[in-house]
């Protein structure tokens, strides 16, 4: 049986986050790093700010710590987000030095705590992208 | 740094009725606004040569106004892409166009179908381009979901509680209510505050701004020229216009922000108050952008009311009552008056200075605060009479 088709908005990928959604559809966080300064990049640039440099692509841990959320309980719009609400964003500190966001799973809203450990989930949402997500750890 | 303190001034206001529903087409509520702002002046369009406008395509272009009114020459004719930022950067650059000459009288305005019409942050793209890519695919794409990210890091940092906003939403409701243009006139108690439903947590439905239409217009003009006219002149005494580092792409584009317990107002503060060569303790009423009760604590604490973290208890107590010692938004502000994209309180600034506020007036108000903003780029003017 063919599943319904996904029908809420989806990244387009351009020149700059391509190596990013590529890697999210084979499970892999890609992220950028300036070589000079050393610091991971989100979201991807062309040049690093500072430095200016072209920044390299490396894979990296997806574990993080949370930096803040939110809980989502009135849907906008409400005819793509009535059946998902409540649902969490957050803004994820990651251990690599950088902020990413994505939405929390696998936790109850009320359970959500700052500091609170998380790794990455791949949400395949179609063939074609792969959505970040994150989930405690339990530790 | 603004140079021009008191060489300019704002000469006449006028504004449309704020409503849910206008019914007219938002070039026709702006043509409203600026004529009624050139009759307060006691000018005529004729003596009108620059007209400039903010709007996120939302907005009647600043050349079409022009049109509708028959103005002879719109020389300096301008629309800034610009959102809850542009407020006062739209009256610092008329100041800037006058000093250049480019134009002598120049109308500011900013109108919108903003519960009729366009509602920002609506969030219909089903392909989310650009830094986008990283938010709306999350179901972060409202304005309010994307400033609870920021109020939830405040309560972080500081244990920042609902209590310090629902005294900010309860102290400008009571504003509104005696406000005759105001869009919510009903009072508002702490229970009703703590009963209205979650939106977005950690904010309730009174946590958040209205959606209005209607607009909001101001003349400015030399202040020699402005002493001569109808009205009591408003000077500028001082502005800002800007933010730190790392602004990003767009509202939701913070990421790299320093820190999401305070906004662009750190950033702008010394060239503010150095511009009007003032400090905090010698404003009399203050019309900060509260798009949200949360950002009126980062406006608070970025200017140097109090302490970075400390806003939550500065508020408390009526300090920002109309009885207080610093009387915040007298009309009821984004939250209650109507949203006019922050105009609306340079209206509010100008009648507090001219001394016909009414029920709404500070008694010996001399120096007014006006803010645009509440994420990392904003304005900030410094009027005074």
């Amino acid at each position: 049986m063919q599943k319904t088709a996904y029908s809420r908005p989806l990244p387009v990928p351009d020149s700059e986050s391509t190596p990013f959604w590529d890697g999210m559809r084979e499970g892999k966080l890609m992220l950028q790093r300036c070589a000079s300064s050393g610091e991971h990049l989100f979201p991807p640039v062309t040049f690093c700010p500072g430095s200016l440099e072209i920044p390299e692509w490396t894979e990296t841990s997806g574990k993080g710590e949370i930096f803040s959320w939110i809980v989502v309980r009135h849907p906008v719009p409400r005819d793509l987000y009535a059946d998902e609400v409540p649902y969490v964003v957050a803004i994820v500190a990651l251990d690599e030095g950088c902020r990413m966001t994505g939405n929390l799973v696998d936790v109850a809203p009320e359970d959500v705590r700052a500091g609170m450990k998380v790794e990455i989930v791949y949400n395949h949402v179609t063939p074609e992208i792969t959505l970040p997500a994150f989930r405690p750890t339990g530790s | 740094m603004f140079k021009l303190s008191d060489k300019y001034a704002i000469a006449g206001i006028g504004n449309t009725e704020y409503s849910k529903f206008s019914g007219r087409t938002v070039r026709s509520l702006a043509t409203e606004a600026c004529l009624k702002a050139i009759e307060d002046a006691g000018l005529t369009v004729a003596d009108i040569d620059g007209i400039v406008s903010f709007n996120f395509n939302d907005s009647a272009p600043a050349m079409g106004v022009a049109t509708e009114m028959g103005i002879e020459n719109a020389g300096y004719a301008v629309d800034y892409a610009a959102g809850g930022n542009g407020a006062n950067l739209i009256t610092l650059a008329a100041t800037a166009a006058i000093e250049a000459g480019l134009a002598k009288n120049v109308l500011c305005f900013r109108a919108m179908n903003g519960r009729s019409g366009f509602r920002l942050g609506g969030g219909r793209d089903m392909s989310a381009y650009g830094v986008t890519q990283y938010t709306a695919p999350l179901g972060w794409i409202t304005y309010p979901q994307a400033m609870a990210m920021w109020a939830r890091r405040h309560m972080i940092d500081y244990g920042t509680t609902e209590e310090h906003w629902a005294e900010i939403a309860t102290t400008f409701r009571d504003n509104a209510v005696i406000n005759e243009r105001a869009m919510q006139r009903t009072p508002m108690t702490k229970d009703d505050y703590y009963n209205s439903r979650f939106i977005v947590d950690p904010f309730r439905m009174y946590d958040i701004c209205l959606e209005s239409d209607g607009a909001c217009a101001v003349v400015i003009t030399s202040a020699e020229q402005a002493r001569d006219l109808k009205q009591k002149p408003v000077y500028i005494m001082g502005g800002a216009y800007g933010g730190g580092p790392s602004q990003g792409d767009d509202l939701f584009d913070a990421i790299r922000w320093p820190s999401h317990s305070h906004n662009c107002f750190k950033y702008l503060a010394d060239d503010l108050w150095g511009s009007a060569g003032i400090g905090p303790k010698d404003v009399d009423v203050a019309e900060i952008y509260d798009c949200f009760t949360y950002s009126v604590l980062m406006a608070l604490e970025g200017l140097g009311f109090c302490e970075e973290g400390e806003g939550g208890p500065f508020v408390m107590g009526g300090r920002i009552a109309r009885t207080g010692e610093l009387p915040l938004n007298t009309h009821g502000g984004l939250l209650s008056e109507a949203y006019i994209h922050g105009f609306n309180h340079v209206i509010e600034a100008v009648e507090q200075l001219r001394g016909t506020a009414g029920a709404r007036q500070i008694d010996g108000a001399e120096i007014a605060l006006t803010t645009a903003g509440a994420m990392t780029c904003g304005s900030a003017m410094i009027l005074r009479n």
